[in-house]
């Protein structure tokens, strides 16, 4: 059963609504395993990730990162590029951000020293994916193998970086020096202090611009064209006198770009430092959100929020529930990527029954 | 007479599209029935039908005389149905034997069974004269070779109605001559065989009976014998087929093409084309004719900028064309394209449209960067615009420009293809195969635009294996063979005979 033969409303609503609710289903039975009520705990974890105004705002704070990753695969995705090496991106984006910022935040004001850090972000993202992509266009080194090996390389040089340069003489803790408080992304509290002591900041709004690019750009615009041409039919786009090596290595510095903005919101609005481990698998969750929000803005936003609310609501979970450890979550959103992503297309084949039925 | 099927008022609908209208037909035994008709006509529907792909909303079907529900393609293999696609169902790395046993293996380990297989299947190549070998690797094969497989197959599984969907769209006049001995073969055993053809000749040649569909409905079953090629074209059209369709008086003029001396090796130093030469002038159309493989393909793809010829010298409009220093062919059509060279791809599926794009999208496919604005973005609703008046002028059908191309029979999209780009105005227009897969009715319109191109002063190269084709529109014809041009004529002296043996690489007397 081919899921295109299915109408728009189904593919885009019904499905991922049911394969979300047959993740929550199991995770439901597990909790109950554990010995816990399962509608108490769905109960706390909703309050405390969308009901109550702290939690939603830690909530929209995770779904920040996690909108830049999702952007970050699903635009290398629409070229038919799979790229998971957003995780390190977004590592050695943090690196970019950090360096622009240690070397500017004693002379340059904020309005100055912000748009550094992003652009530092950007440029080391980019840059550590332009090689992957080189590699896939011009000697045909397949972008998944080659990604998922410069994670690995990501993860050393950083903590070679950071071990041997970036530690602050006499300090123990593996980060760099705090950065001067003009480096740091204005906090919403300061706007709306119902939010409470939260990190959300206007990286958020950075996050929602960067989608509205992304859908224009994407389904408006000759260069989405082409980039959906190279994407569904190479052959086709080399008729159409698409470049199509110049689109795979442009697709993936800006798929690098995006994966290393993700690190603005962790750095320059949360922690203002850089430290080991910082993206703590963002990178990974973007693949989730891509698929489960098919490379669509408005599904890789609802996507994004879903995996803060799991980590935001999760978190509390653990600490209200003693049956039920923090990994919880972490195994919800296991759930959820099965589900949402390899088993995308489960209810299909019943859904088109459904409709065939009906008729 | 006995009948092997019967369809009694059989009747099927997609949503509002009604493929199949109380369908009335019998199929005698030990017969070959043609089945005739345009894209859309209802025969696919109909045949997937009887093969167990879809069920009928309406209506029976007869097999030896009674009445049978066939679910699945399991229950009508079972029942001694068997079905030719249009695109062979084989698994390409595995052998002839394994491909005939997938599906029927028996057994935890193959061994013992395979040699049983082997042994029934050279009896059976024995008495239908198949030449193929079991123990051959699929991708080794030729076409020809690939469908007497899927043919071995449905044999083997002792099908009694074969169905065969376009089986000769893809070979070439020999190997067709040898499908039909088969098929006659099969015929003298007793078995039954439908024969789906958009080819008129060779219904003429090979059935029985003829079947002649039109929207959905069944417009007429005559014994072949005592019909004609016009009258079933006009009774699947519903009205008369030009076969002289007008064009103006041959009067080329300035040369826009100029091959001299072209060159192509592949990576193992392989000769693809060798001394390739030849000008095409403004307002005329030189056709190359040849098998389908003998470097027509390639020659077309170096000419729209899709590869890079090894050697040699292409000038257009006076101008050499700039193959030279580039290591690929990397964004090269879009150079081309610009320079007013257009191309209508002998492969759509593959170079000339994105089956998930829309209609619409389609249509600016090759074009779109001319139609962004300084943004680079798209007016959509001027492109909607531009792609209704192109669907409207070629009637493309159905009239929806945002159905995906996918599901739009073959003959439309090729008009997609074909509109998109002689809305580009070319000076030469490349045409690679234009009606492939394509029914009579819309090579009647697909021809009735080129000529009106060609009069209006487009250089048009045209590549085509089918002889009739290259005779309804050529000014001047090319023989290809092994990569050569083997011979040139006039279309005045166009001699089937001679052709043939210049395709057959009989050098130029």
């Amino acid at each position: 059963m081919n899921s295109q033969d299915l109408p728009r409303w189904a593919t885009a609503f019904v499905m991922p609504i049911l394969n979300l609710l047959s993740a929550l289903l199991v995770a439901a039975l597990v909790i109950h395993l554990l010995g816990e009520s399962p509608t108490e705990s769905m109960a706390i974890l909703i309050n405390s990730a969308v009901v109550n105004p702290e939690g939603l705002s830690y909530t929209l704070f995770y779904a920040s990162t996690f909108i830049f990753t999702g952007l970050s695969v699903s635009i290398a995705m629409q070229a038919g590029l799979f790229n998971i090496g957003s995780e390190g991106q977004m590592y050695l984006g943090g690196l970019g951000l950090t360096l622009a910022i240690l070397a500017f935040d004693s002379s340059l004001p904020a309005w100055a020293l912000i748009p550094a850090g992003i652009i530092g972000a950007a440029l080391f993202g980019g840059l550590w994916a332009f090689l992957p992509g080189y590699l896939q266009a011009k000697r045909g080194s397949h972008v998944v193998v080659t990604t998922i090996m410069f994670n690995f390389i990501a993860a050393s040089l950083m903590n070679f970086v950071i071990v041997k340069y970036l530690i602050p003489a006499g300090e123990q803790n593996t980060a760099s020096r705090a950065f001067a408080a003009a480096a740091e992304m204005p906090r919403l509290n300061q706007w709306f202090p119902i939010l409470g002591e939260t990190p959300l900041n206007i990286s958020f709004f950075l996050a929602i611009i960067a989608l509205i690019i992304y859908g224009v750009m994407v389904s408006r615009s000759s260069w989405g064209f082409k980039l959906r041409a190279t994407g569904l039919n190479k052959h086709a786009a080399h008729y159409a006198g698409i470049r199509i090596s110049k689109m795979i290595i442009i697709v993936m510095l800006i798929s690098g770009a995006l994966a290393g903005l993700g690190s603005v919101n962790s750095i320059m609005g949360s922690t203002h430092y850089l430290s080991l481990n910082f993206v703590g698998g963002a990178g990974f969750v973007g693949i989730a959100i891509a698929l489960m929000g098919r490379q669509h803005p408005v599904g890789i936003f609802l996507s994004a929020v879903l995996f803060g609310a799991l980590i935001q609501g999760g978190f509390d979970l653990s600490l209200e529930k003693q049956n039920i450890p923090p990994e919880t979550f972490i195994f919800i959103q296991g759930l959820i990527i099965l589900f949402c992503g390899a088993m995308e297309n489960f209810y299909a084949p019943a859904i088109a029954k459904l409709l065939k039925l009906k008729k | 007479m006995q009948p092997a099927v019967e369809f009694r008022g059989i009747s099927k609908h997609f949503g509002a599209v009604k493929a199949n209208t109380d369908v009335n037909f019998t199929i005698a035994k030990g017969s070959i029935h043609g089945l005739v008709g345009e894209n859309g006509a209802g025969k696919s529907t109909l045949m997937s039908i009887l093969y167990g792909y879809y069920r009928a909303d309406g209506g029976e079907i007869l097999l030896d005389g009674q009445a049978r529900h066939i679910r699945n393609s399991q229950e009508a293999i079972a029942l001694g149905i068997g079905m030719v696609h249009q695109h062979f169902m084989l698994v390409e790395n595995m052998t002839v034997l394994d491909n005939v046993m997938l599906g029927s293996e028996g057994g935890f380990t193959l061994k013992a069974k395979r040699a049983v297989v082997e042994a029934q299947l050279r009896e059976i190549c024995t008495r239908y004269r198949l030449d193929v070998d079991p123990l051959a690797t699929i991708h080794d094969l030729s076409v020809g070779a690939q469908q007497r497989v899927e043919i071995l197959k449905q044999i083997y599984r002792s099908a009694n109605i074969l169905i065969l969907d376009e089986p000769t769209a893809v070979l070439t006049a020999q190997e067709t001559a040898s499908l039909f001995e088969i098929l006659r073969l099969f015929k003298d055993q007793g078995k039954t065989i439908i024969l789906i053809t958009h080819k008129l000749q060779e219904i003429l040649d090979i059935t029985d009976t003829v079947t002649v569909m039109r929207g959905g409905r069944v417009i007429g079953a005559v014994p072949t014998a005592g019909t004609t090629k016009e009258d079933l074209a006009n009774m699947m059209v519903g009205r008369p087929i030009e076969n002289n369709l007008p064009r103006a008086p041959y009067n080329p003029g300035e040369p826009v093409l100029q091959v001299e001396n072209l060159q192509l090796m592949d990576g193992q130093q392989v000769k693809l084309l060798a001394d390739i030469g030849f000008t095409l002038r403004a307002g005329e159309i030189v056709a190359i004719a040849g098998v389908s493989g003998n470097g027509q393909s390639e020659l077309m793809e170096i000419l729209s900028g899709m590869r890079l010829p090894t050697s040699g010298k292409v000038d257009f409009k006076g101008k050499a064309l700039p193959y030279a220093g580039r290591s690929d062919a990397d964004g090269l059509p879009r150079t081309f394209r610009d320079m007013g060279i257009a191309h209508i791809p002998e492969d759509r599926l593959r170079d000339g449209v994105v089956k998930n794009f829309s209609v619409m999208h389609n249509t600016i496919l090759g074009y779109q960067d001319k139609l962004k604005n300084r943004w680079g973005l798209f007016d959509f609703k001027a492109i909607a615009a531009r792609c209704a008046q192109l669907m409207q002028n070629f009637d493309v059908r159905p009239n929806n420009h945002d159905l995906r191309i996918g599901l739009l029979s073959g003959g439309n999209q090729q008009k997609v293809v074909i509109a998109r780009e002689v809305l580009a105005q070319p000076k030469l227009m490349l045409v690679g195969q234009p009606t492939r897969g394509v029914d009579i009715g819309t090579i009647e319109s697909i021809h009735t635009q080129l000529l009106a191109l060609r009069d209006s002063g487009v250089a048009i190269l045209l590549v085509s294996v089918e002889l009739e084709e290259v005779r309804a529109l050529a000014d001047r014809i090319l023989v290809m063979c092994g990569g050569r041009i083997t011979g040139e004529l006039k279309i005045e002296e166009f001699d089937t005979t001679r052709i043939g043996l210049l395709m057959g690489g009989m050098h130029k007397s």
